[in-house]
């Protein structure tokens, strides 16, 4: 089932955490269903406690469904005998770059997941190499993670997670505790790893300025899948995102303004630089 | 109460192999119920500076002056400072210990030895001015969501009832709805307790909403400083720092490039839709459209 169309396929799937006490809390996920393609870029946007994270998790088993199915590569990720497959498939980042750097210097530690994959020193030297120039690091190869900024940190962790050859990243939040600089070169490294890699990319955000960046956006409430489409599509609803208390980009709010004051801008206008293009070519024709 | 700093300089561990500067000749007046922003990335010396606020952090030199006295001076004792200037860190739910919502708003208060009809009354205003409910004052604290659990700590500062509080990055990390809400309350707070505010941000939206004054920092020193409006007209020498400006304040300075005849000082999306559309109805009205 390792077609182009079905990728990873999220089938009906409902989750609920067990409490202290081995009672089922609500669920975190309802029948939530969803088809990623290989080489695809989604963005999945929502408010903590919209299951957005749970998701993602179970996208590489570590969290398995309570009813419902998730298909990787053609592989169920109930299947015991597939487990290590599929978390070589699909490759995780989280939040927290420091609580993911367990090394003394940056090539120890993207060296340390093709490690454990028993794979001979020479094999683990090149992955290493190619991992760091993949993610910009590599004039950073020597140092000591402590040194590195926040950016880089979590540049260094998606390193770690590319040396493993997954097809598939999973990003839960990887800027949120960034700042600008580190934001747009997590961002930049994201966007080139599907784009030249051809990785496919699963962003949890709540940053909707990365959202846009995505090929298709998943908007996420109270464990289910609200919307899902481009995002120009997805955006164009502001008074859905709105209802939500998600933010709307104000390049999107901007264009729906002057929309309805009759200016004949084109659909689809998500950036600073596309705005200036269309309003440049509207006050040619006047 | 306004707080004057003069020639600071902080330097980290001061004559050893691991000297360094961490913030040069700081000079800065915060005027009473002024919201001013601290903005600059990773590394610039924000925090450093806000530290000083309250005397957490001791100048290698120069002055800060909290009304008009020398917190550092001998004989000034810093509690009284740190319950008139209140300090929230950068993600302050780390530092939440108590078993209950209640007992952690209250740890301040009572240290101050208040009544306790007065620590009583000190977190209920508290509690409310962050908009948690009372009903989970006697929840554990570990129970809450992440933007519960901010609020929680920043009702532990202002129940010490400060005349000035200083959050660093209040925001980071929130959703939009946490952040939002986040915002909104400390807008209320100026409004309603006259708070002076001084935060930490790297969000230039926010600080373009929110603050009445932007102080931006570069390398330990202050480089700009001004009302939003003015410093994100320098929009080349912010990128320059690695700091943005607003989207909007963007698209002007872009359509500007393009030839046309719009403010810079613009960061709504209301200030951008009127510009637009005032160049827009000048020229259909010159040239042979009028439908506009």
């Amino acid at each position: 089932m390792d077609n182009k169309e079905s990728f990873i396929v999220v089938d009906r799937v409902s989750f609920s955490y067990t409490a202290e006490s081995g009672a089922r809390e609500e669920a975190a996920l309802k029948q939530v269903s969803l088809t990623v393609a290989a080489g695809e870029f989604v963005a999945i946007v929502g408010h903590n406690g919209s299951g957005k994270s749970t998701l993602a998790k179970h996208l590489n088993g570590l969290l398995l469904p309570t009813s419902g199915d998730v298909w990787v590569a053609g592989m169920n990720t109930k299947d015991e005998q597939h487990r290590w497959d599929i978390r070589q498939t699909v490759g995780m980042v989280f939040q927290n770059p420091d609580n993911q750097i367990v090394a003394a210097t940056v090539e120890e530690d993207v060296a340390f997941g093709p490690e454990n994959l028993g794979l001979p020193p020479e094999l683990i030297r090149s992955r290493v190499d190619e991992a760091l120039a993949v993610v910009g690091m590599s004039e950073y190869a020597e140092a000591s993670p402590h040194s590195l900024s926040g950016g880089q940190k979590q540049r260094v962790a998606i390193a770690g997670v590319i040396a493993m050859r997954p097809r598939c990243l999973v990003l839960d939040e990887p800027t949120a505790m960034l700042d600008p600089v580190g934001r747009r070169e997590v961002m930049e490294t994201i966007s080139r790893l599907n784009r030249e890699e051809r990785i496919t990319v699963i962003l949890i955000t709540h940053f909707m300025d990365e959202a846009v960046k995505a090929d298709r956006v998943v908007v996420m409430d109270g464990g289910r899948v609200v919307r899902e489409g481009t995002p120009a599509a997805v955006f164009q609803e502001m008074d859905l995102l709105r209802g939500l208390r998600l933010d709307v980009p104000p390049v999107i709010e901007l264009a729906s303004r002057l929309r309805a004051r009759s200016l004949a801008l084109p659909e689809g206008i998500l950036t600073v630089d596309e705005m200036v293009t269309a309003l440049c070519q509207l006050r040619s024709r006047i | 109460m306004p707080i004057e700093i003069k020639d600071l300089t902080h330097i980290y561990n001061p004559g050893t192999p691991l000297a360094r500067t961490a913030i040069r000749n700081i000079n800065l007046t915060i005027e009473d119920g002024e919201i001013v922003a601290i903005i600059g990335h990773t590394g610039s010396g924000k925090s450093t500076l806000v530290q000083h606020l309250n005397g957490l952090l001791k100048p290698t030199s120069g002055t800060v002056k909290v009304d008009g006295v020398d917190i550092n001076q001998k004989g000034v004792d810093l509690r009284t400072i740190r319950w008139k200037v209140g300090l929230v860190f950068q993600y302050p739910e780390h530092q939440l210990f108590e078993e209950t919502v209640w007992d952690d708003v209250a740890f301040g208060p009572r240290n101050m030895r208040l009544s306790d009809e007065e620590v009583r009354a000190r977190v209920e205003r508290a509690l409310a001015a962050v908009d948690i409910d009372p009903a989970l004052a006697n929840r554990s604290p570990f129970e809450l969501s992440g933007g519960e659990k901010r609020r929680v700590a920043i009702a532990g500062v202002l129940a010490m009832e400060p005349s000035v509080l200083v959050l660093d990055e209040p925001t980071a990390g929130l959703d939009p709805r946490g952040r939002q809400d986040m915002l909104r309350q400390i807008q209320r707070l100026q409004e309603e307790r006259h708070l002076t505010v001084v935060f930490v941000s790297h969000n230039m939206a926010e600080v373009g909403a929110l603050a009445d004054r932007l102080v931006v920092m570069e390398r330990g020193e202050i480089v700009m400083e001004g009302p939003p409006k003015a410093v994100f007209a320098e929009r080349d020498r912010l990128e320059a720092i690695g700091l943005g400006v607003p989207e909007m304040t963007a698209l002007m300075a872009k359509l500007r490039e393009m030839g046309w005849d719009v403010p810079v000082s613009v960061l709504t999306v209301d200030e951008a839709e009127k510009a637009i559309m005032a160049v827009l109805r000048r020229e259909a009205r010159v040239g042979t459209r009028g439908d506009l």
